[in-house]
């Protein structure tokens, strides 16, 4: 077992006896269904919406090459720049680089999972250059200085009171449990951080290739001013994030919204196409797109598995997941938690290490009947299996017990023997595995024999 | 037609009542029934842990041992999810394999079998049964029409007991949680009896349950239907 499923077992072992947690999870998952419940009525036809997102994330995926060339063209003509970066390493060299030449002593960054899994802020910190969260949520995650809990919701397992407490002891504010308090307080420290920032890095919700500009969703304009004060704007795109046409919008948006919080659209939605022109007031100067693959393109490789790219990040599996909702977010220990999480992070990172997180799933489903781009996830969670299984990462005694396993199933008269062995161990005080009562004194078959028709 | 009974493993081990159940039903309603007995276990919980070598080499003699079949019926929506959905994806063609009460309900056309159980009872959907076959309604429709029998519903029905087969022995603590959480559920209905079309969830759930000594039973749904 490698060390990190070693450290998953105990961290999801403590998480999943911790009441507390549970609670307020259950609290807050509570509040979200019945936003999501109501969101999803708004649509003529969820189903149909969810069928129509997939094949066009399909159409996406199965001809990338092609639209990620058209993207980089447009984001060219309108003046950006494309840098493809096939590591965390060369995305983030080539915003340190950037940064250098620029003088960048502070950058101010909007919500990107795309910077978590390069591990930006450790890069830039330690190259001496600030970098500050604004998105509420991950601003709370900085100042705790632990990794976000949820891909959507950063901060879904504190409460405004653990919050109050931190922006307390952090940043000496006085104690309220007031939302728009709280709100005012961090918005204060922000507003600061905007103006003197010398460069801004977002992430983008969708890249679309026939415009060559990336969407941003968000809803506290926190990503608006980062895209738009600072002198330089960067936006760190998975490749998986494109899709063919603006139009395209009209239902992913609504459908991201919609899955990620209930909201029918979510408060600010912009789509950026570039640095500032000659005409216009306001913008940044320069506009760089980094490309990013770190281990897309061998799922993409993967003609089973390759439909897990379509993932538009909303969530919603990590809600529906009632493992997630006993371990919560940061025992993965990934970017990505969760169903989707457990998918995608065997191929993007490495499967030896990474291969007991598809296991840690009792393969319920509840996350493939809400995604809404229609990924069969838990039965790529199986796919995963197989492939560990085929790439011999499975425990040599694991191996062995379901070899002599299949040699006493594929008779009736060993199955039989089995049986009976297990019941007399039973008898003989061996205790059963978890809840398993002992076996019957009278198997089904011996039952039939005496009550077969006609005996 | 040519019925034939697919008795799980470990069903036909530790609970063979639920299937002996089922032939009680199924004789009631003049269905003649058959038993292979050379069928042992359909190759899940190889499956479900990755060995598909293991898995198809099962698959196969299940196919072999109910060819002929017109039907097959399993008091197992976890089992019946198996053969029919997962056997394609191992390259075997799945005899027609049916859940008890989508038998019932959707093959004969059955929604009351004439059993009574003065009880009150929460149905617990079994994520196979639900999410794999998609039966939700079926199992509901046979149980309001048992007398006597008061159907509570538990407000998270469709969420996983946490049994997930070798996920209960692998995460024990990760299993044992979504357990509680289900039986709080079950208990805050006020329900005597929590009733499943999959033993193996309520195995599970009776871990909870005598655990904390909750004034709940577990029983089958098959074995509800044969009561009288």
């Amino acid at each position: 077992m490698s060390a990190t499923a070693q450290q998953f077992l105990r961290t999801a072992a403590a998480k999943s006896a911790d009441l507390r947690h549970r609670a307020v999870i259950q609290t807050n998952m509570a509040s979200y269904n019945v936003a999501v419940t109501r969101g999803k009525a708004r649509f003529a036809d969820w189903q149909n919406a969810r069928r129509r997102a997939a094949q066009i994330k399909w159409e996406t995926i199965n001809h990338l090459d092609r639209y990620l060339e058209q993207f980089e063209r447009n984001v060219i003509a309108n003046g950006g720049r494309v840098h493809w970066a096939e590591t965390s390493a060369e995305a983030r060299n080539y915003i340190l680089s950037l940064a250098h030449r620029h003088g960048v002593r502070k950058v101010v960054k909007s919500k990107s999972m795309t910077t978590e899994e390069i591990h930006l802020n450790d890069a830039l910190e330690a190259a001496g250059i600030h970098a500050v969260e604004t998105d509420l949520g991950e601003f709370i995650c900085q100042l705790r200085h632990e990794p976000p809990y949820h891909i959507v919701t950063p901060v879904m397992h504190l409460t405004k009171a653990d919050i109050a407490r931190d922006f307390h002891e952090k940043l000496g504010a006085p104690l309220t449990d007031n939302a728009e308090e709280l709100t005012r307080i961090a918005r204060q420290k922000l507003r600061q951080e905007f103006l003197s920032a010398d460069m801004g890095i977002t992430g983008a919700n969708f890249a679309v290739a026939e415009t060559g500009m990336i969407a941003i969703t968000e809803n506290e304009g926190n990503a608006r001013l980062t895209f738009s004060l600072p002198p330089i704007h960067v936006a760190i795109v998975g490749i998986e994030k494109l899709i063919p046409r603006v139009a395209d919008l009209a239902l992913l948006w609504p459908l991201l919204s919609t899955s990620g919080t209930g909201q029918p659209i979510t408060a600010y939605s912009s789509l950026i196409g570039g640095p500032r022109r000659d005409n216009e007031p306001d913008g940044p100067a320069e506009f760089h797109v980094i490309l990013l693959d770190n281990g897309r393109t061998r799922l993409l490789a993967d003609a089973e598995q390759r439909d897990a790219l379509h993932c538009i990040r909303c969530g919603a599996c990590l809600n529906a997941c009632p493992v997630y909702q006993n371990i919560g977010g940061h025992t993965y220990a990934t970017t990505y938690p969760g169903p989707i999480g457990a998918v995608i992070t065997p191929h993007l990172r490495n499967a030896a290490e990474w291969s007991h997180l598809p296991y840690a799933s009792s393969l319920c489903g509840a996350c493939t009947d809400v995604c809404p781009v229609r990924i069969d996830i838990h039965h790529h969670l199986l796919h995963n299996r197989r492939n560990a299984v085929q790439k011999r990462l499975d425990h040599p005694l694991q191996r062995l017990i379901f070899r002599s396993w299949l040699w006493a199933m594929q008779s009736p008269v060993r199955y039989r023997l089995a049986g009976k062995l297990g019941a007399l161990a039973c008898r003989l005080g061996v205790k059963p595995p978890r809840a398993f009562p002992a076996p019957a004194n009278q198997s089904f078959k011996d039952w039939w024999k005496n009550n077969e028709p006609g005996t | 037609m040519r019925v034939g009974l697919f008795i799980p493993c470990f069903i036909d081990q530790l609970y063979p009542r639920v299937g002996i159940a089922m032939v009680t039903v199924l004789r009631r309603l003049n269905v003649a029934v058959e038993y292979p007995a050379a069928q042992t276990c359909c190759g899940q919980p190889a499956f479900n842990t990755g060995y598909w070598d293991e898995a198809r080499t099962l698959a196969k003699r299940y196919a072999e041992i109910f060819a002929g079949y017109d039907a097959v019926v399993s008091p197992s929506g976890s089992c019946t999810a198996m053969v029919r959905n997962f056997y394609p994806e191992l390259g075997v063609t799945p005899p027609p394999t049916f859940e008890f009460s989508e038998f019932l309900v959707r093959q004969l056309g059955v929604t009351d079998v004439g059993a009574r159980f003065p009880a009150k009872v929460t149905y617990h959907d079994s994520c196979h049964t639900l999410r794999e076959l998609r039966l939700k309604d079926e199992p509901r429709q046979l149980l309001r029409h048992v007398k006597g029998l008061e159907l509570l519903e538990m407000d998270k029905a469709e969420t996983c007991c946490g049994f997930g087969g070798t996920f209960s022995v692998k995460f024990p603590m990760i299993s044992y949680a979504m357990d509680e959480v289900k039986c709080q559920s079950i208990a805050g209905t006020g329900a005597a009896y929590v009733v499943s079309a999959d033993s193996s969830c309520l195995m599970q759930i009776n871990g909870y349950l005598q655990k904390q000594k909750l004034p709940v039973k577990i029983i089958s749904l098959a074995e509800v239907l044969a009561s009288t």
